[in-house]
């Protein structure tokens, strides 16, 4: 048994059939309370702050509950979960803030309850659905990779369910073709949604063809790391879409909607030639200012010598399960 | 006391100063205390400071001509700051991020303004810095002024790449914007304009 990955015992000799285990990663991987604390204290001491440009090193303690999942059945073959402290204190969330410490310096007065998510549009069933009614469901833990549009990337062991559970209920018309996700509004406790500068539009929202919703890879997450969502990483519900750049996955999500027409989104709105609606995972289709051929992982410990490149996997590795979705496209174009 | 010390001695001090930052991130990523992505930290870091320095380089003709401090002896020093940053910056960017990879270099450097505009200016700051000797200097004659007159378009362009290094518009590069544009500005001022303002001092 390899101490490094505990859950790849019950991996061995059946690749898709696997046991996800919760990894609890070995205490080497963690790093250590003392250190990040270190990490402040050499900031207040000014210096650093005066050379780097600031915000990009702070942490902050994230609060959660414990959550209870079984296994998504995924294979976890090859990936090692990004660390607790990056996946919480590294995060693209602009309605707090446009540094990467932001959202978990500043969610601190964000109040993930009470909350409820609207599902309506083109269904015979429009529902409103509680937070906690969403949590008390079976939930399944998904160790997917993350890959930003920055070209950097992670591997997030998350806690949730699938898409498709909550749109089979409320059953989609014949006429749904796609789905809208609408993220919450909430200036007075997301500083970043009331900035000197036009940012994005809020809400922040998202869109999927109505198959990429139904996919079973494509979840609504409610935690991570065995405990509920902190508020920096999209709480208390978010949608993760594995196999797209990570701006996909909208973060405290109030609103689905079925639509049959194309729902606008978030980053397409702001930038059509940098950011398609399809935005799957694509080392061929360059950002317009970078390439997409590789990234850089998040959270390899050893300093910036340790951080080499990797390649980047068409539709993020997840090309087995989902290119089908995409026959006969022409990705370069809808990208 | 800066009185005492020599013009010599003040600019051994600058430079000395001047590469702390550049020492003091590069010792803290090789210590892991750049964050979860250290090597787009320490990129950053260095590309910020070298705008910093070409700043102040073009701070000293307006601070001469507006306050009356003659700081001209340390320009080429602050220039030369600006210089080394700008090549620790693509260094880092070349072999730490991209990991001397050919092909994603040369599509970064042939097709996107973003890269490109950085590396004009780099290119500029390269050659200034490399005609900044006093041999270079005798030899321009009157050219040298002209050549180095280029360092305004090294500063438009850098601060044209920092603005777009960011997914959105943001404050920051826009303040570094705004200063290299009134620098440029001024320096469009009639001469007549500066050299009265110098005559009433």
């Amino acid at each position: 048994m390899s101490p490094r990955r505990p859950w790849r015992t019950a991996c061995k000799g059946d690749r898709f059939m696997s046991i996800f285990r919760y990894p609890h990663p070995p205490a080497s991987e963690i790093t250590p309370r003392s250190l990040w604390l270190s990490r402040r204290d050499l900031l207040a001491t000014g210096l650093a702050g005066a050379i780097v440009p600031p915000g990009l090193l702070r942490p902050a303690p994230a609060r959660a509950a414990p959550l209870t999942a079984r296994s998504g059945g995924q294979s976890t073959e090859g990936l090692t979960p990004t660390p607790f402290q990056d996946v919480t204190h590294y995060n693209n969330f602009y309605e707090f803030g446009l540094e990467k410490t932001d959202p978990a310096e500043r969610s601190g007065g964000f109040h993930p309850r009470p909350w409820t998510v609207r599902v309506d549009g083109l269904v015979a069933h429009p529902r409103t659905y509680d937070i906690d009614a969403l949590l008390a469901r079976p939930l399944q833990e998904r160790l997917y990779r993350m890959r930003c549009v920055e070209a950097w990337s992670m591997v997030i062991p998350w806690i949730g369910f699938p898409l498709a559970e909550l749109l089979k209920e409320v059953e989609p018309l014949g006429s749904a073709k796609y789905v809208a996700f609408e993220s919450v509004v909430r200036p007075s406790e997301m500083p970043g949604q009331s900035g000197v500068l036009p940012v994005l539009d809020w809400p922040y929202v998202e869109g999927l063809r109505l198959d990429e919703a139904l996919h079973p890879l494509t979840i609504l997450a409610v935690g991570l790391y065995g405990q509920t969502l902190p508020n920096q990483n999209g709480a208390p519900i978010r949608l993760v879409v594995p196999w797209k750049y990570g701006f996909k996955g909208a973060k405290s999500v109030v609103r689905i909607r079925l639509t049959d027409s194309r729902p606008p989104t978030s980053w397409n709105l702001r930038a059509p030639d940098e950011y398609g609606f399809y935005a799957n995972v694509n080392p061929e289709v360059d950002h317009p200012r970078w390439s997409q051929a590789t990234e850089r992982p998040i959270g390899v410990r050893g300093g910036f010598f340790g951080a080499a490149r990797k390649p980047t996997l068409p539709f993020n590795g997840y090309g087995e399960q989902v290119a089908a979705l995409y026959a006969g496209m022409n990705l370069r174009r809808d990208f | 006391m800066a009185a005492r010390l020599s013009a010599g001695r003040v600019r051994t001090l600058l430079y000395a100063v001047g590469l702390v930052p550049a020492a003091a991130t590069f010792a803290m990523g090789v210590a892991n205390r750049l964050g979860a992505d250290p090597v787009n930290v320490f990129e950053r870091t260095l590309g910020l400071w070298a705008i910093r320095f070409l700043i102040l380089s073009l701070c000293v003709t307006p601070l001469r001509e507006l306050a009356g401090i003659n700081l001209l002896r340390y320009r080429r020093a602050l220039g030369l700051l600006a210089f080394w940053y700008a090549l620790f910056h693509v260094t880092a960017y070349v072999g730490l991020d991209q990991g001397f990879d050919g092909a994603v270099l040369l599509a970064d450097i042939t097709r996107r303004p973003f890269v490109i505009l950085g590396m004009v200016a780099f290119l500029i700051v390269s050659v200034l810095a490399a005609t900044s000797n006093a041999w270079s200097i005798r030899r321009l004659g009157r050219r040298w002024g002209a050549v180095h007159r280029m360092v305004y378009l090294a500063g438009l362009c850098a601060a044209v790449h920092f603005i777009l290094s960011f997914k959105v518009l943001r404050v920051e590069p826009l303040l570094y914007a705004v200063v290299m544009a009134v620098l440029l500005l001024y320096r469009l001022l009639p001469g007549a304009v500066r050299r009265r303002r110098l005559a009433q001092r």
